[in-house]
């Protein structure tokens, strides 16, 4: 842990987006997670994401649930609101936050042991409701908090620090995510930021749930040479099936790529979001198939990252449900008590 | 590019701005953190050993290291108040006499002669003086200390300080010849017995105005470093009420201020430049206003008025400047009527020149067009091999800290030339760095940044100082501001080192990095590469250190521009890869690594 703030000074020269910030004006406080974690890296993608946009930071609500991944929501966007949550609840106080209000950006926040373990449950739920929500798992395959222990993640056969091996199947919450019906799906790696922050803007501009495994080595448990979450392991065996770029409604496209390089998908709210492709094979709009490829790819040791699924005209949760248009919180006192005989009437229909 | 040479003693010393930008190198940052702890003797001799003359220095210095601080290249922040600190540490320090150097126990046999006594030639014959050379110190002036004590007024400078430190040089054995003029160089030379003669008599004849009326009005113009030097000699303490400094240097901000002390009681400085271009440094300006001197601009003396040969008034003629397309400037009179400035005295302090009338065609020491001696610029030695010069007789006007380096550096000269070595054998720079980590995330200095603005100087009471010329100005920094003050160096000498084999590339260095001056990128040649960065490194004077190639096949580029040496880089580094160090250099110095003996 680091014993002083991170000065207030910053460069001059620093860029500004539309609101006049800088990518500092986006930060938190400074880490308390052991020195080099991928998390960290996870935490400045999500900055420089929410910065390039040009995002309030007031009209950001980060959540997230326990265990070292979600402890990061300390250290970016410290004017955004906040909610730490139970152990693996965090997709149920997202979901009741977003029926509340719907105007805000929804970033999740997990680890494995949070989503895989103790909240597999209520992330195979979130998934399933449309949630509009940008949901990131810190992925490094072990229990920090509690000394390293394999995870619900960790690969069949990898061995941890001391050399034990695991014999458990991996829960792969990407594969697991598209079955469950979220409508972008992706992975990443925090090594590679010049992929992950196009994923996670894409993620924020995809309206219904979006989940990214990002895969976080964990330096002090999980960075071995039998690590299969490690820099080394991730970099030697990461296949990118595209790489993404984002390009905001507002923009025109510029770069232009040789025929069939590329696939554009058209984004719910206008904006692009452009697939620069890796291999040539892989259809991320075919639900089946990529889930097919994923594990094709998996059982020859890759590390399958990029947009592996999208469905940009999903429905949501809102929608399907037809509720009010406006955050509740935003209704006059008339239209939350619509009085005794609008009650006689809505009785009168359950009769 | 190619991977940086972290081993050459001049990159790291690069990065210590104020360190490389002093003339004599002093170690800034170190000599400021020993003040922080309050170990003023401490910070006091580490300065004696580079400069020569921390109490005056501390006072009069022209401080080229502050512009030079990397504080100030800051969004909204000054330098580092550095020669103020130095002060602190000569104000506060308890008797160093005896940690000074002795007298050399047995001569060497070698004699040098310094020509003026000033700060050039005590430099000098502060470095030689412990190796046993017998240096003869002549000075026309009774008083040691040349420009110092007869240009800088003593309310800048008290003589007690001047006295204290031109003390500790002479306590080491010098024979001083003072009131004595050297009439001839060839003389010296022929018949004196030096192995070797140091020339540093500055540059001493003050500028004139060859305008009408200046002969007729001489009794009331003076010439400034002359008149100064009359000042600090007691054969001149009163001046009229109405005075007027023509002229916009230091010397003559030096000369406003003691007319205001002297009975002058509307002083006016008059500049034929705008105020921008005046030379003298801003604070120097800053001081006079303070006093009540105005500065008016843009005016050119064309006349001296006078009366039955009593000095009246000075007529100036408005102008403005145009810039050709060379960028030349000239000043164009606008059209407006002549100003007629009324005055009892004039001073004229627009520069000064070198005069050698001593040296003697036959001596072998020859002299450019411009006057000044052709010199070899890295060992100060004439064409006459055993005669060197320093100070302002070097390359003319310059200022105190240029001279002790010119004095410093002669004395190497001077020793090889008196061994029998070749000026090329000159000593070899030496560096050390080393870790100053403590701990997980302890650091042997405090690399918590402090924001606090920069401290202001406290002055005495101006019912005090304008009566009396003796009574110093400025009243340095008490302790605790000193120690406010210290706190806003960036403690520059204690250097990011870089291991590449150790590097896992998590980015934790880059997301930390408070001024995001570290990158990890592909290698691309220098303009390429300083474009690509993640604040483009437009400030080319400052270098990129780019590592060997890592396990991506990427490099680390690092913008050393506005590092804030914060050492967070290492502290959230998993692997030790990056590591705080601090920076050490020893610069060559007479009689030292006495190659081939």
């Amino acid at each position: 842990m680091t014993y002083i703030r991170k000065p207030k000074i910053q460069h001059p020269r620093l860029s500004r987006n539309a609101l006049g910030l800088t990518r500092r004006d986006y930060e938190g406080a400074v880490s308390t997670l052991c020195a080099g974690c991928g998390h960290d890296s996870i935490s400045a993608a999500i900055i420089e994401a929410c910065y390039e946009m040009s995002l309030p930071a007031h009209r950001i609500a980060k959540l997230s649930g326990i265990g070292c991944s979600s402890k990061t929501p300390t250290y970016f966007l410290s004017r955004s609101h906040g909610f730490n949550s139970v152990h693996g609840r965090m997709p149920a106080v997202l979901t009741g936050a977003y029926m509340a209000n719907r105007d805000l950006v929804y970033i999740g926040v997990s680890g494995d042991g949070d989503s895989a373990s103790i909240g597999l449950g209520q992330f195979a739920h979130a998934m399933r409701r449309g949630v509009n929500m940008t949901y990131i798992v810190e992925n490094n395959g072990v229990y920090g908090l509690t000394k390293g222990q394999f995870s619900a993640t960790a690969d069949y056969g990898a061995k941890n620090k001391r050399g034990v091996q695991n014999f458990d199947e991996a829960i792969d919450l990407a594969t697991l995510a598209i079955q469950m019906g979220a409508t972008f799906v992706a992975r990443s790696f925090s090594g590679d930021k010049a992929q992950l922050v196009p994923l996670i803007q894409a993620a924020i501009h995809h309206r219904g749930a979006a989940f990214i495994d990002v895969v976080s080595p964990c330096v002090t448990f999980n960075n071995h040479r039998e690590s299969t979450k490690g820099f080394d392991y991730v970099r030697a065996h990461n296949a990118a099936v595209n790489r993404p770029d984002l390009i905001p409604v507002r923009e025109e496209v510029r770069v232009s790529y040789p025929e069939g390089a590329t696939e554009t998908v058209e984004l719910h709210d206008g904006s692009l979001l452009q697939l620069t492709k890796c291999a040539a094979d892989y259809n991320p709009r075919d639900r089946t198939r990529a889930i097919n490829a994923i594990q094709e790819r998996q059982r020859l040791n890759q590390v399958v990252t990029g947009l592996l699924y999208i469905d940009p005209d999903a429905p949501d949760l809102h929608d399907e449900m037809g509720t009010v248009s406006c955050p509740l919180n935003q209704l006059s006192d008339a239209e939350l008590i619509p009085g005794r005989a609008q009650l006689e009437v809505i009785n009168q229909a359950h009769r | 590019m190619q991977p940086t040479d972290v081993k050459d003693p001049d990159y790291f010393h690069k990065v210590v701005d104020c360190q490389w930008a002093c003339p004599a190198h002093t170690p800034v940052p170190e000599y400021i953190r020993l003040i922080a702890a309050g170990r003023y003797s401490d910070a006091y001799l580490l300065n004696w050993h580079s400069n020569v003359f921390p109490g005056v220095l501390g006072r009069t210095c022209d401080r080229p290291c502050e512009p030079a601080c990397r504080r100030g290249r800051l969004e909204a922040e000054e330098p580092v108040a550095i020669c103020r600190l130095k002060r602190v540490a000569a104000d506060h320090k308890a008797d160093i006499q005896p940690r000074l150097p002795r007298p050399a126990a047995a001569p060497n046999g070698k004699r040098v002669a310094a020509i003026g006594a000033g700060p050039a030639a005590l430099a000098l014959a502060r470095d030689l003086l412990p190796l046993g050379y017998e240096v003869v110190i002549f000075d026309a002036e009774r008083q040691p200390g040349g420009m110092m004590r007869s240009q800088i007024p003593a309310f800048r400078l008290p003589a007690s300080v001047l006295d204290e430190e031109i003390g500790y040089v002479l306590n080491l054995g010098a024979h001083t010849r003072f009131g004595e003029r050297v009439g001839s160089l060839t003389e010296l030379l022929d018949g004196g017995g030096f192995d070797a003669v140091f020339v540093g008599t500055g540059a001493p004849r003050g500028r004139d105005l060859q305008l009408p009326g200046r002969a007729a009005a001489n009794a009331n113009i003076h010439i400034g470093i002359d008149w100064l030097a009359s000042v600090a000699f007691g054969h001149c303490d009163r001046i009229g009420k109405r005075v007027i400094v023509l002229g916009g240097g230091n010397t003559a901000m030096d000369c406003c201020r003691t007319a205001r002390r002297l009975g002058g009681d509307s002083v006016t400085v008059v500049v034929r430049s705008g105020y921008e271009e005046m030379k003298a440094s801003p604070w120097e300006k800053e001081d006079a206003q303070r006093e009540g001197i105005p500065i008016r601009n843009f005016l050119v003396p064309k006349a001296f008025l006078h009366q039955d040969g009593q000095l009246t008034a000075v007529r100036f003629e408005p102008v403005h400047a145009e810039y050709d397309q060379d960028g030349r400037r000239q000043l164009v009179p606008t059209g407006e009527a002549q100003v007629d400035m009324q005055c009892d005295d004039v001073i004229i302090a627009i520069g000064q020149e070198n005069a050698f009338p001593w040296i003697e065609l036959e001596s072998g020491v020859e002299f450019d067009r411009w006057g000044l001696p052709v010199l070899d610029e890295d060992s100060l030695q004439s064409t006459n091999p055993a005669v060197f010069f320093g100070g302002d007789a070097a390359f003319g006007p310059k200022n105190i800290i240029w001279a002790v380096a010119h004095g410093r550096t002669a004395a190497i000269s001077i020793d090889l030339w008196c061994r029998g070595h070749s000026m090329r054998d000159r000593p070899d720079t030496l560096m050390r760095l080393s870790s100053q980590k403590m701990g997980i995330h302890e650091w042997s200095y405090d690399n918590d940044v402090s924001l606090d603005p920069r401290h202001e100087v406290p002055w005495q009471d101006q019912r005090l100082t304008l009566v009396d010329l003796a009574e110093e100005v400025e009243t340095g920094f008490d302790v605790q501001q000193a120690l406010a003050e210290a706190e806003r160096c960036l403690n520059c000498d204690v250097q990011t080192l870089f291991t590449a084999p150790s590097c896992i590339e998590c980015d934790a260095c880059v997301d930390i990095c408070p001024v995001d001056c570290i990158n990890f990128t592909e290698n691309q040649p220098e303009v390429a590469l300083r474009a690509g960065l993640r604040v483009p490194a437009e400030n080319t004077s400052q270098a990129l250190m780019v590592s060997p190639e890592l396990a991506t096949g990427r490099v680390m580029v690092k913008d050393e521009d506005l590092c804030l040496h914060c050492g967070l880089c290492a502290e959230r580094c998993p692997t030790g890869a990056w590591d705080m160090q601090k920076f050490v250099i020893d610069l060559p110095k007479a009689g030292a690594a006495c190659m081939g003996g």
